[in-house]
Protein backbone atom coordinates (compact mmCIF):
# COMPACT_ATOMS: atom_id res chain seq x y z
CA UNK A 1 0.00 0.00 0.00
CA UNK A 2 1.00 3.73 -0.66
CA UNK A 3 1.54 5.29 3.02
CA UNK A 4 -0.47 8.40 3.36
CA UNK A 5 1.11 10.89 5.51
CA UNK A 6 -2.33 12.23 7.19
CA UNK A 7 -3.00 8.45 8.13
CA UNK A 8 0.52 8.01 9.50
CA UNK A 9 0.49 11.31 11.62
CA UNK A 10 -2.99 10.27 12.30
CA UNK A 11 -2.02 7.20 13.97
CA UNK A 12 0.29 8.32 15.53
CA UNK A 13 -0.27 11.27 17.25
CA UNK A 14 -3.83 10.23 18.58
CA UNK A 15 -1.63 7.39 19.83
CA UNK A 16 0.42 9.81 21.71
CA UNK A 17 -2.38 11.60 23.15
CA UNK A 18 -4.45 7.90 24.19
CA UNK A 19 -1.07 7.14 25.99
CA UNK A 20 -0.73 9.97 27.59
CA UNK A 21 -4.34 10.12 29.00
CA UNK A 22 -3.77 6.94 29.55
CA UNK A 23 -0.44 7.60 31.93
CA UNK A 24 -2.06 10.79 33.53
CA UNK A 25 -4.86 8.44 34.53
CA UNK A 26 -2.89 5.63 35.83
CA UNK A 27 -0.87 7.85 37.82
CA UNK A 28 -4.01 9.15 39.49
CA UNK A 29 -5.69 5.96 39.90
CA UNK A 30 -2.80 4.88 41.94
CA UNK A 31 -2.65 7.90 44.09
CA UNK A 32 -6.04 7.05 45.33
CA UNK A 33 -5.41 3.96 46.60
CA UNK A 34 -2.55 6.26 48.45
CA UNK A 35 0.09 4.37 46.43
CA UNK A 36 1.67 7.15 44.83
CA UNK A 37 1.81 10.80 46.08
CA UNK A 38 -1.24 13.45 44.64
CA UNK A 39 -0.25 15.49 42.44
CA UNK A 40 -1.98 18.87 41.97
CA UNK A 41 -4.45 18.44 40.11
CA UNK A 42 -4.48 22.14 38.16
CA UNK A 43 -0.74 21.95 36.97
CA UNK A 44 -0.96 17.92 36.50
CA UNK A 45 -3.37 16.96 35.08
CA UNK A 46 -5.00 20.05 33.98
CA UNK A 47 -2.42 20.98 31.89
CA UNK A 48 -1.67 17.20 31.09
CA UNK A 49 -5.01 16.81 29.65
CA UNK A 50 -4.21 20.21 27.62
CA UNK A 51 -1.01 18.34 26.15
CA UNK A 52 -2.99 15.52 25.65
CA UNK A 53 -5.91 17.33 23.50
CA UNK A 54 -2.93 19.24 21.59
CA UNK A 55 -2.17 15.36 20.26
CA UNK A 56 -5.78 14.61 19.95
CA UNK A 57 -6.57 17.85 17.41
CA UNK A 58 -3.53 17.20 15.75
CA UNK A 59 -4.39 14.14 14.99
CA UNK A 60 -7.92 14.97 13.96
CA UNK A 61 -6.79 17.80 11.91
CA UNK A 62 -4.23 15.44 9.94
CA UNK A 63 -6.93 13.08 9.40
CA UNK A 64 -8.87 16.08 7.41
CA UNK A 65 -6.03 15.44 4.48
CA UNK A 66 -6.95 12.08 3.98
CA UNK A 67 -10.52 12.68 2.75
CA UNK A 68 -11.28 13.94 -0.86
CA UNK A 69 -14.05 15.62 0.61
CA UNK A 70 -13.50 17.11 4.08
CA UNK A 71 -16.93 19.39 4.49
CA UNK A 72 -18.73 15.76 3.87
CA UNK A 73 -17.19 13.99 6.82
CA UNK A 74 -19.97 14.35 9.55
CA UNK A 75 -21.56 11.79 7.38
CA UNK A 76 -18.88 9.32 8.51
CA UNK A 77 -20.89 8.72 11.92
CA UNK A 78 -23.95 7.01 10.09
CA UNK A 79 -22.73 3.78 9.67
CA UNK A 80 -21.22 2.62 12.30
CA UNK A 81 -23.04 -0.85 12.34
CA UNK A 82 -20.97 -2.40 10.15
CA UNK A 83 -17.81 0.22 9.76
CA UNK A 84 -14.81 0.28 11.66
CA UNK A 85 -13.90 4.08 10.47
CA UNK A 86 -17.16 5.30 11.30
CA UNK A 87 -16.98 3.80 15.19
CA UNK A 88 -13.22 5.28 15.37
CA UNK A 89 -14.99 7.91 13.79
CA UNK A 90 -17.64 8.04 16.80
CA UNK A 91 -15.39 6.92 19.55
CA UNK A 92 -12.18 9.58 18.67
CA UNK A 93 -14.67 13.28 19.30
CA UNK A 94 -16.13 11.31 22.39
CA UNK A 95 -12.79 10.61 23.61
CA UNK A 96 -11.27 14.06 23.03
CA UNK A 97 -14.52 15.57 24.56
CA UNK A 98 -14.20 13.50 27.49
CA UNK A 99 -10.71 14.63 28.10
CA UNK A 100 -11.55 17.78 27.52
CA UNK A 101 -13.84 17.73 30.34
CA UNK A 102 -11.43 15.45 32.86
CA UNK A 103 -8.93 18.72 32.04
CA UNK A 104 -11.81 20.96 32.88
CA UNK A 105 -12.39 19.47 36.11
CA UNK A 106 -9.08 18.98 37.39
CA UNK A 107 -7.42 22.51 36.18
CA UNK A 108 -10.54 24.38 38.02
CA UNK A 109 -10.61 22.01 40.66
CA UNK A 110 -14.30 21.54 39.95
CA UNK A 111 -13.80 17.95 41.65
CA UNK A 112 -16.21 16.84 44.48
CA UNK A 113 -16.16 13.65 45.95
CA UNK A 114 -18.85 11.41 45.18
CA UNK A 115 -19.15 8.38 47.61
CA UNK A 116 -15.79 7.25 49.61
CA UNK A 117 -14.86 3.65 49.86
CA UNK A 118 -13.96 1.98 53.75
CA UNK A 119 -14.44 5.78 54.31
CA UNK A 120 -10.52 5.85 53.29
CA UNK A 121 -11.14 5.83 48.93
CA UNK A 122 -12.52 9.26 48.36
CA UNK A 123 -13.52 8.59 44.68
CA UNK A 124 -14.23 12.11 42.93
CA UNK A 125 -15.76 12.77 40.36
CA UNK A 126 -12.72 13.07 37.59
CA UNK A 127 -11.64 9.94 38.72
CA UNK A 128 -15.26 8.55 37.36
CA UNK A 129 -14.94 10.75 33.97
CA UNK A 130 -11.01 9.74 33.77
CA UNK A 131 -12.27 5.56 34.30
CA UNK A 132 -14.84 6.01 31.43
CA UNK A 133 -12.54 8.12 29.12
CA UNK A 134 -9.35 4.84 29.62
CA UNK A 135 -12.08 2.66 28.09
CA UNK A 136 -12.98 5.21 25.23
CA UNK A 137 -9.02 5.49 25.22
CA UNK A 138 -8.78 1.43 24.67
CA UNK A 139 -12.14 1.41 22.09
CA UNK A 140 -9.90 4.04 20.50
CA UNK A 141 -7.36 1.48 19.82
CA UNK A 142 -8.74 -1.29 19.15
CA UNK A 143 -11.44 0.77 16.55
CA UNK A 144 -8.08 2.07 14.44
CA UNK A 145 -6.35 -1.08 14.70
CA UNK A 146 -9.58 -3.33 13.52
CA UNK A 147 -9.92 -0.57 10.49
CA UNK A 148 -6.71 -2.32 8.85
CA UNK A 149 -7.02 -5.87 10.89
CA UNK A 150 -10.77 -6.38 9.59
CA UNK A 151 -9.73 -5.78 5.86
CA UNK A 152 -8.62 -10.10 5.75
CA UNK A 153 -7.10 -10.07 2.36
CA UNK A 154 -4.55 -7.66 3.46
CA UNK A 155 -3.16 -10.48 5.25
CA UNK A 156 -0.22 -8.21 6.62
CA UNK A 157 -2.96 -6.39 9.05
CA UNK A 158 -5.71 -9.31 8.98
CA UNK A 159 -4.29 -10.44 12.58
CA UNK A 160 -4.87 -9.96 16.38
CA UNK A 161 -1.10 -8.60 16.54
CA UNK A 162 -2.34 -4.85 14.56
CA UNK A 163 -4.49 -4.13 17.64
CA UNK A 164 -2.26 -5.51 19.85
CA UNK A 165 0.51 -3.73 18.51
CA UNK A 166 -1.35 -0.41 17.63
CA UNK A 167 -2.32 -0.15 21.26
CA UNK A 168 1.53 -0.79 23.00
CA UNK A 169 2.45 1.80 20.75
CA UNK A 170 0.56 3.87 21.15
CA UNK A 171 0.46 3.82 25.31
CA UNK A 172 4.53 3.38 25.34
CA UNK A 173 5.15 6.87 23.38
CA UNK A 174 2.26 8.44 25.74
CA UNK A 175 4.20 7.06 28.46
CA UNK A 176 7.44 8.69 27.26
CA UNK A 177 5.69 11.64 26.79
CA UNK A 178 4.37 11.31 30.58
CA UNK A 179 7.74 10.98 31.38
CA UNK A 180 9.03 14.18 29.95
CA UNK A 181 6.14 16.11 31.04
CA UNK A 182 6.35 14.82 34.56
CA UNK A 183 10.29 15.98 34.36
CA UNK A 184 9.06 19.39 33.27
CA UNK A 185 6.63 19.81 35.76
CA UNK A 186 8.59 18.71 38.92
CA UNK A 187 6.44 15.67 39.94
CA UNK A 188 7.36 12.81 42.07
CA UNK A 189 6.23 10.66 39.25
CA UNK A 190 8.92 10.38 36.58
CA UNK A 191 10.49 7.21 37.87
CA UNK A 192 6.84 6.00 37.88
CA UNK A 193 6.09 6.75 34.32
CA UNK A 194 9.79 6.40 33.04
CA UNK A 195 9.35 2.81 34.54
CA UNK A 196 6.48 1.90 32.79
CA UNK A 197 7.19 3.40 29.40
CA UNK A 198 10.12 1.20 29.15
CA UNK A 199 7.85 -2.36 30.06
CA UNK A 200 5.85 -1.12 27.48
CA UNK A 201 7.98 -0.42 24.95
CA UNK A 202 9.69 -3.68 25.92
CA UNK A 203 6.94 -5.54 25.20
CA UNK A 204 5.94 -3.38 21.90
CA UNK A 205 9.36 -4.52 20.82
CA UNK A 206 8.55 -8.01 21.31
CA UNK A 207 4.74 -8.04 19.84
CA UNK A 208 6.19 -5.86 16.93
CA UNK A 209 8.68 -8.30 15.91
CA UNK A 210 6.42 -11.16 16.38
CA UNK A 211 4.21 -9.09 13.47
CA UNK A 212 7.65 -8.94 11.75
CA UNK A 213 8.38 -12.73 12.02
CA UNK A 214 4.39 -13.54 11.16
CA UNK A 215 4.70 -11.40 7.53
CA UNK A 216 7.80 -12.35 6.69
CA UNK A 217 6.50 -16.23 6.47
CA UNK A 218 3.59 -15.06 5.14
CA UNK A 219 1.46 -17.46 2.17
CA UNK A 220 -0.60 -15.43 0.33
CA UNK A 221 -3.60 -16.35 -0.97
CA UNK A 222 -4.17 -14.95 -4.07
CA UNK A 223 -2.00 -15.45 -7.06
CA UNK A 224 -1.93 -14.32 -10.29
CA UNK A 225 -3.68 -17.77 -11.46
CA UNK A 226 -6.60 -17.16 -9.30
CA UNK A 227 -6.25 -13.20 -10.20
CA UNK A 228 -7.43 -14.04 -13.96
CA UNK A 229 -8.35 -17.85 -12.99
CA UNK A 230 -5.73 -19.19 -15.54
CA UNK A 231 -4.26 -22.25 -14.16
CA UNK A 232 -0.74 -22.01 -16.10
CA UNK A 233 2.48 -21.82 -14.07
CA UNK A 234 3.76 -19.44 -16.68
CA UNK A 235 1.89 -15.77 -17.16
CA UNK A 236 3.42 -13.30 -18.26
CA UNK A 237 1.74 -10.07 -18.23
CA UNK A 238 2.19 -7.57 -21.14
CA UNK A 239 0.41 -4.67 -21.05
CA UNK A 240 -1.74 -3.38 -17.89
CA UNK A 241 -4.41 -1.45 -19.73
CA UNK A 242 -3.05 1.67 -20.06
CA UNK A 243 0.83 3.24 -20.48
CA UNK A 244 1.22 6.21 -17.67
CA UNK A 245 0.11 6.03 -13.89
CA UNK A 246 -3.97 5.45 -12.55
CA UNK A 247 -4.96 5.23 -9.38
CA UNK A 248 -4.50 1.94 -9.39
CA UNK A 249 -0.83 1.93 -9.47
CA UNK A 250 -0.57 5.13 -6.84
CA UNK A 251 -2.80 3.84 -4.25
CA UNK A 252 -1.55 0.24 -4.05
CA UNK A 253 2.40 0.82 -4.62
CA UNK A 254 4.60 2.09 -2.12
CA UNK A 255 7.37 2.95 -4.21
CA UNK A 256 10.17 2.79 -2.79
CA UNK A 257 13.74 1.18 -3.51
CA UNK A 258 13.99 -2.36 -1.58
CA UNK A 259 17.04 -0.61 0.19
CA UNK A 260 14.74 2.15 1.26
CA UNK A 261 11.74 0.16 2.60
CA UNK A 262 14.50 -2.05 4.82
CA UNK A 263 16.03 1.02 5.88
CA UNK A 264 12.70 2.37 7.10
CA UNK A 265 12.33 -1.15 8.81
CA UNK A 266 15.64 -0.80 10.81
CA UNK A 267 15.34 2.98 11.49
CA UNK A 268 12.00 2.11 13.34
CA UNK A 269 13.47 -0.59 15.17
CA UNK A 270 16.24 1.10 16.64
CA UNK A 271 14.33 4.69 17.06
CA UNK A 272 11.47 3.17 18.58
CA UNK A 273 12.56 0.37 20.74
CA UNK A 274 16.24 0.32 22.04
CA UNK A 275 17.45 4.36 21.59
CA UNK A 276 14.14 5.69 23.51
CA UNK A 277 14.91 2.99 26.42
CA UNK A 278 18.47 4.04 26.62
CA UNK A 279 17.86 7.78 26.85
CA UNK A 280 15.01 7.40 29.63
CA UNK A 281 17.56 5.58 31.59
CA UNK A 282 20.00 8.03 30.84
CA UNK A 283 17.53 10.56 31.86
CA UNK A 284 16.79 9.01 35.52
CA UNK A 285 20.51 8.77 36.00
CA UNK A 286 21.07 12.60 35.08
CA UNK A 287 17.90 13.58 35.89
CA UNK A 288 17.23 15.91 32.99
CA UNK A 289 14.09 16.53 31.85
CA UNK A 290 15.71 17.23 28.46
CA UNK A 291 16.63 13.64 27.99
CA UNK A 292 13.46 12.66 28.20
CA UNK A 293 12.00 15.05 26.27
CA UNK A 294 14.71 13.40 23.63
CA UNK A 295 13.35 10.33 23.93
CA UNK A 296 9.90 10.71 23.54
CA UNK A 297 11.04 12.64 20.40
CA UNK A 298 13.01 9.93 19.41
CA UNK A 299 10.21 7.47 19.94
CA UNK A 300 7.92 9.43 18.06
CA UNK A 301 10.28 9.83 14.79
CA UNK A 302 10.36 6.43 14.77
CA UNK A 303 6.90 5.64 15.21
CA UNK A 304 6.47 7.77 12.17
CA UNK A 305 8.64 5.27 10.54
CA UNK A 306 7.25 2.25 12.00
CA UNK A 307 3.46 3.15 10.37
CA UNK A 308 5.05 4.02 6.99
CA UNK A 309 6.64 0.62 7.09
CA UNK A 310 2.99 -1.07 8.31
CA UNK A 311 1.66 0.78 5.16
CA UNK A 312 4.12 -0.03 2.81
CA UNK A 313 4.42 -3.79 3.74
CA UNK A 314 0.81 -4.54 3.09
CA UNK A 315 1.02 -6.49 -0.43
CA UNK A 316 -2.70 -5.35 -1.79
CA UNK A 317 -4.19 -8.39 -3.50
CA UNK A 318 -5.18 -5.93 -6.39
CA UNK A 319 -1.49 -5.61 -7.47
CA UNK A 320 -1.48 -8.84 -9.01
CA UNK A 321 -3.25 -7.35 -12.02
CA UNK A 322 -0.49 -4.46 -11.72
CA UNK A 323 2.68 -7.37 -12.28
CA UNK A 324 4.54 -4.53 -15.18
CA UNK A 325 3.73 -1.37 -12.94
CA UNK B 1 -33.06 -12.70 -6.53
CA UNK B 2 -32.05 -10.31 -9.13
CA UNK B 3 -28.27 -9.98 -9.67
CA UNK B 4 -27.19 -7.98 -13.24
CA UNK B 5 -23.49 -9.40 -14.21
CA UNK B 6 -21.44 -9.02 -17.41
CA UNK B 7 -19.91 -12.51 -18.58
CA UNK B 8 -16.68 -11.43 -20.22
CA UNK B 9 -15.67 -14.71 -22.87
CA UNK B 10 -11.58 -14.94 -22.99
CA UNK B 11 -12.28 -17.21 -26.05
CA UNK B 12 -13.02 -14.05 -28.13
CA UNK B 13 -12.17 -11.46 -26.52
CA UNK B 14 -9.66 -9.60 -28.92
CA UNK B 15 -8.47 -6.67 -26.66
CA UNK B 16 -9.58 -3.83 -29.46
CA UNK B 17 -10.58 -1.27 -25.81
CA UNK B 18 -13.85 -0.65 -27.39
CA UNK B 19 -15.52 -1.20 -24.19
CA UNK B 20 -13.25 1.06 -22.55
CA UNK B 21 -13.28 3.99 -24.55
CA UNK B 22 -17.45 3.57 -25.07
CA UNK B 23 -17.21 3.01 -21.36
CA UNK B 24 -15.70 6.00 -20.52
CA UNK B 25 -17.44 7.87 -23.61
CA UNK B 26 -21.05 7.06 -22.01
CA UNK B 27 -19.84 7.40 -18.36
CA UNK B 28 -18.44 10.82 -19.12
CA UNK B 29 -21.37 12.39 -20.36
CA UNK B 30 -23.65 11.12 -17.85
CA UNK B 31 -25.56 13.53 -15.39
CA UNK B 32 -23.07 11.99 -12.80
CA UNK B 33 -20.21 14.60 -14.11
CA UNK B 34 -17.40 13.52 -16.14
CA UNK B 35 -14.60 11.31 -15.60
CA UNK B 36 -11.46 12.72 -14.42
CA UNK B 37 -9.18 12.84 -17.68
CA UNK B 38 -5.17 14.67 -16.83
CA UNK B 39 -3.17 15.20 -19.38
CA UNK B 40 -4.98 13.32 -22.25
CA UNK B 41 -2.80 13.81 -25.23
CA UNK B 42 0.33 14.42 -22.80
CA UNK B 43 3.18 13.10 -20.88
CA UNK B 44 2.20 11.28 -17.87
CA UNK B 45 -1.82 10.82 -19.00
CA UNK B 46 -4.27 9.47 -16.06
CA UNK B 47 -7.75 9.58 -15.63
CA UNK B 48 -10.87 7.63 -14.39
CA UNK B 49 -11.68 4.22 -15.89
CA UNK B 50 -14.39 2.07 -14.84
CA UNK B 51 -13.19 -0.33 -17.46
CA UNK B 52 -9.36 -1.62 -17.86
CA UNK B 53 -8.36 -4.69 -20.57
CA UNK B 54 -5.34 -5.86 -19.39
CA UNK B 55 -2.59 -8.13 -21.55
CA UNK B 56 -1.19 -11.62 -20.57
CA UNK B 57 0.86 -14.02 -22.01
CA UNK B 58 0.81 -17.80 -21.52
CA UNK B 59 3.10 -20.20 -21.35
CA UNK B 60 7.12 -20.22 -22.75
CA UNK B 61 7.72 -19.24 -26.64
CA UNK B 62 6.67 -20.30 -29.05
CA UNK B 63 4.19 -22.40 -27.69
CA UNK B 64 2.28 -19.16 -26.01
CA UNK B 65 -1.34 -17.90 -26.27
CA UNK B 66 -2.14 -14.22 -25.39
CA UNK B 67 -5.49 -13.75 -23.66
CA UNK B 68 -6.88 -10.07 -22.89
CA UNK B 69 -8.18 -9.63 -19.97
CA UNK B 70 -11.02 -6.96 -19.45
CA UNK B 71 -11.80 -5.80 -15.22
CA UNK B 72 -14.08 -3.92 -14.11
CA UNK B 73 -16.08 -4.37 -11.23
CA UNK B 74 -17.59 -7.46 -9.97
CA UNK B 75 -20.31 -6.54 -8.56
CA UNK B 76 -19.52 -9.25 -5.71
CA UNK B 77 -22.88 -10.64 -3.83
CA UNK B 78 -21.12 -10.11 -0.84
CA UNK B 79 -19.52 -7.27 -1.34
CA UNK B 80 -16.35 -6.33 0.95
CA UNK B 81 -16.48 -2.78 0.05
CA UNK B 82 -19.74 -1.48 1.01
CA UNK B 83 -19.76 -2.70 5.09
CA UNK B 84 -16.64 -0.98 5.28
CA UNK B 85 -17.47 2.58 4.02
CA UNK B 86 -18.25 4.92 6.63
CA UNK B 87 -20.76 7.11 5.02
CA UNK B 88 -22.82 4.39 3.45
CA UNK B 89 -22.04 6.61 0.27
CA UNK B 90 -21.32 2.71 -0.49
CA UNK B 91 -24.21 0.08 -1.13
CA UNK B 92 -25.75 -2.43 -3.73
CA UNK B 93 -28.91 -1.79 -4.88
CA UNK B 94 -31.47 -4.97 -3.60
CA UNK B 95 -33.31 -5.07 -6.88
CA UNK B 96 -30.86 -5.89 -9.27
CA UNK B 97 -27.44 -6.44 -7.00
CA UNK B 98 -25.80 -3.67 -8.54
CA UNK B 99 -22.61 -2.08 -6.07
CA UNK B 100 -22.87 1.73 -6.77
CA UNK B 101 -21.21 4.49 -4.81
CA UNK B 102 -23.41 8.16 -3.95
CA UNK B 103 -21.36 10.40 -5.37
CA UNK B 104 -23.05 12.97 -3.50
CA UNK B 105 -22.41 10.87 -0.07
CA UNK B 106 -18.90 9.74 -0.65
CA UNK B 107 -16.03 11.54 1.66
CA UNK B 108 -13.00 10.28 -0.47
CA UNK B 109 -11.41 8.48 2.37
CA UNK B 110 -10.63 5.42 -0.25
CA UNK B 111 -11.30 2.48 2.63
CA UNK B 112 -13.85 0.89 0.36
CA UNK B 113 -10.70 0.46 -2.73
CA UNK B 114 -8.41 -1.08 0.05
CA UNK B 115 -11.59 -3.27 0.69
CA UNK B 116 -11.84 -4.60 -3.26
CA UNK B 117 -9.41 -7.29 -3.62
CA UNK B 118 -10.18 -6.80 -7.39
CA UNK B 119 -8.97 -2.91 -7.48
CA UNK B 120 -11.93 -2.26 -9.25
CA UNK B 121 -12.37 1.44 -7.74
CA UNK B 122 -10.75 4.39 -8.68
CA UNK B 123 -10.84 7.66 -6.89
CA UNK B 124 -12.02 10.72 -9.07
CA UNK B 125 -8.75 13.58 -9.23
CA UNK B 126 -11.58 15.81 -9.91
CA UNK B 127 -14.62 15.23 -8.03
CA UNK B 128 -12.27 13.46 -5.45
CA UNK B 129 -15.12 10.72 -5.13
CA UNK B 130 -14.80 7.29 -5.77
CA UNK B 131 -16.17 6.02 -8.65
CA UNK B 132 -16.61 2.43 -10.23
CA UNK B 133 -18.74 0.49 -13.15
CA UNK B 134 -22.42 1.14 -12.64
CA UNK B 135 -23.28 -1.51 -15.67
CA UNK B 136 -24.47 1.87 -17.24
CA UNK B 137 -27.51 2.02 -14.47
CA UNK B 138 -28.54 5.25 -16.17
CA UNK B 139 -28.87 3.20 -19.48
CA UNK B 140 -30.26 -0.07 -18.73
CA UNK B 141 -33.51 1.48 -18.02
CA UNK B 142 -33.84 3.88 -19.97
CA UNK B 143 -37.01 3.60 -21.34
CA UNK B 144 -36.56 6.21 -24.34
CA UNK B 145 -33.79 3.97 -25.47
CA UNK B 146 -35.16 0.92 -27.81
CA UNK B 147 -34.85 -2.27 -25.69
CA UNK B 148 -32.04 -3.65 -28.03
CA UNK B 149 -30.27 -1.12 -26.21
CA UNK B 150 -30.84 -1.02 -23.08
CA UNK B 151 -27.47 -3.07 -22.14
CA UNK B 152 -23.77 -1.13 -20.92
CA UNK B 153 -21.94 0.50 -22.98
CA UNK B 154 -19.26 -1.85 -23.14
CA UNK B 155 -21.60 -4.82 -24.31
CA UNK B 156 -22.92 -3.00 -27.10
CA UNK B 157 -19.65 -1.71 -28.16
CA UNK B 158 -17.91 -4.94 -28.39
CA UNK B 159 -17.16 -6.25 -32.10
CA UNK B 160 -16.63 -9.90 -30.95
CA UNK B 161 -19.27 -10.53 -28.82
CA UNK B 162 -16.98 -11.36 -26.20
CA UNK B 163 -19.24 -9.61 -23.27
CA UNK B 164 -22.92 -10.68 -22.29
CA UNK B 165 -25.37 -8.79 -19.86
CA UNK B 166 -28.18 -10.42 -17.95
CA UNK B 167 -29.62 -11.81 -14.60
CA UNK B 168 -26.82 -14.67 -13.02
CA UNK B 169 -29.14 -15.57 -10.72
CA UNK B 170 -32.09 -16.12 -13.84
CA UNK B 171 -30.99 -19.88 -14.70
CA UNK B 172 -32.59 -19.47 -18.37
CA UNK B 173 -30.85 -15.81 -19.07
CA UNK B 174 -28.09 -15.82 -21.91
CA UNK B 175 -25.11 -15.33 -18.82
CA UNK B 176 -26.74 -18.11 -16.97
CA UNK B 177 -26.16 -20.36 -19.87
CA UNK B 178 -23.12 -19.28 -21.00
CA UNK B 179 -21.50 -19.70 -17.60
CA UNK B 180 -23.42 -23.34 -17.39
CA UNK B 181 -22.57 -24.45 -20.49
CA UNK B 182 -18.79 -23.05 -21.35
CA UNK B 183 -17.44 -23.32 -17.47
CA UNK B 184 -17.45 -19.92 -16.39
CA UNK B 185 -15.61 -19.04 -13.08
CA UNK B 186 -15.10 -16.26 -10.75
CA UNK B 187 -12.14 -13.97 -9.88
CA UNK B 188 -10.45 -14.95 -6.56
CA UNK B 189 -12.90 -17.24 -5.19
CA UNK B 190 -10.79 -17.73 -2.11
CA UNK B 191 -11.93 -14.74 -0.79
CA UNK B 192 -15.89 -15.54 -0.83
CA UNK B 193 -16.73 -12.47 -1.88
CA UNK B 194 -18.84 -14.53 -4.91
CA UNK B 195 -18.05 -11.70 -7.81
CA UNK B 196 -21.32 -11.87 -9.77
CA UNK B 197 -19.29 -11.05 -13.21
CA UNK B 198 -17.98 -14.29 -14.33
CA UNK B 199 -15.38 -15.41 -17.00
CA UNK B 200 -15.41 -17.93 -19.66
CA UNK B 201 -12.46 -19.70 -20.48
CA UNK B 202 -9.77 -20.07 -22.95
CA UNK B 203 -11.92 -22.96 -25.11
CA UNK B 204 -9.87 -25.48 -27.62
CA UNK B 205 -12.44 -26.44 -31.01
CA UNK B 206 -11.02 -29.05 -32.41
CA UNK B 207 -12.44 -31.66 -34.84
CA UNK B 208 -10.87 -35.19 -35.41
CA UNK B 209 -10.59 -36.16 -38.90
CA UNK B 210 -9.25 -39.84 -39.65
CA UNK B 211 -7.02 -40.84 -42.21
CA UNK B 212 -9.42 -42.36 -44.82
CA UNK B 213 -12.05 -39.47 -44.17
CA UNK B 214 -9.57 -37.39 -46.15
CA UNK B 215 -9.88 -39.25 -49.51
CA UNK B 216 -13.17 -39.25 -51.17
CA UNK B 217 -14.37 -43.18 -52.22
CA UNK B 218 -16.54 -42.78 -54.43
CA UNK B 219 -20.05 -43.74 -52.82
CA UNK B 220 -18.81 -46.35 -50.19
CA UNK B 221 -22.16 -47.68 -49.15
CA UNK B 222 -23.82 -47.08 -52.74
CA UNK B 223 -26.30 -44.98 -51.30
CA UNK B 224 -27.05 -43.45 -54.97
CA UNK B 225 -27.43 -46.73 -55.86
CA UNK B 226 -31.48 -46.89 -58.11
CA UNK B 227 -33.78 -48.84 -56.00
CA UNK B 228 -35.23 -51.85 -58.15
CA UNK B 229 -38.88 -51.25 -59.10
CA UNK B 230 -41.48 -52.71 -56.72
CA UNK B 231 -43.11 -55.79 -58.17
CA UNK B 232 -46.53 -54.71 -58.59
CA UNK B 233 -48.20 -56.79 -56.02
CA UNK B 234 -45.77 -54.91 -53.55
CA UNK B 235 -46.30 -52.24 -51.44
CA UNK B 236 -45.27 -49.12 -52.97
CA UNK B 237 -43.90 -45.76 -51.00
CA UNK B 238 -47.36 -44.32 -51.91
CA UNK B 239 -49.00 -46.71 -49.68
CA UNK B 240 -46.97 -46.50 -46.49
CA UNK B 241 -46.41 -42.95 -46.14
CA UNK B 242 -49.38 -40.79 -45.80
CA UNK B 243 -48.97 -37.31 -47.86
Amino acid sequence: MHPAFSVIFLTTLIGVGQGLFLALYTGQLYSVVNVLPVQDSHSFYGLGSLLTLVFLLAGLVASVFHLGRPERAWRTATRWRSSWLSREVIVLPAFIALTALYGVINYYDLNPVLFSLNGEIHVELSLVVGGVNTVLAFALFFCTAMIYACVKFLQEWATPLTVVNYTLLGSASGFSLATAFAAYTGSGLVAFYAAWAVIITLAAFVTRIASLLRNANIKYKSSLRSAIGIRHSNIQQKSCGFMAGSFNTREYFHGATKRKFRSVKWTFLLLVFPLPVLLIGIGLGTSQAQVFALAFAIQYLGLLAERWFFFAQARHPQNLYYQTA
Amino acid sequence: MKQLALVIDLNVCVGCHACVTSCKEWNTSGPAGFLADRNPYDADPSGTFFNRVQTFEIGAYPKTETVHFPKSCLHCEDPPCVPVCPTGASYKRAQDGIVLVDYDKCIGCKYCSWACPYGARELDQNQRVMKKCTLCVDRIYDESLPQSERKPACVLACPTTARLFGDVNDPDSVVSVAIRENGGYQLMPEWGTNPANHYLPRRKTQISIHEDELIRVDNPLKKERQLPMPGSEEQTLDDITSW
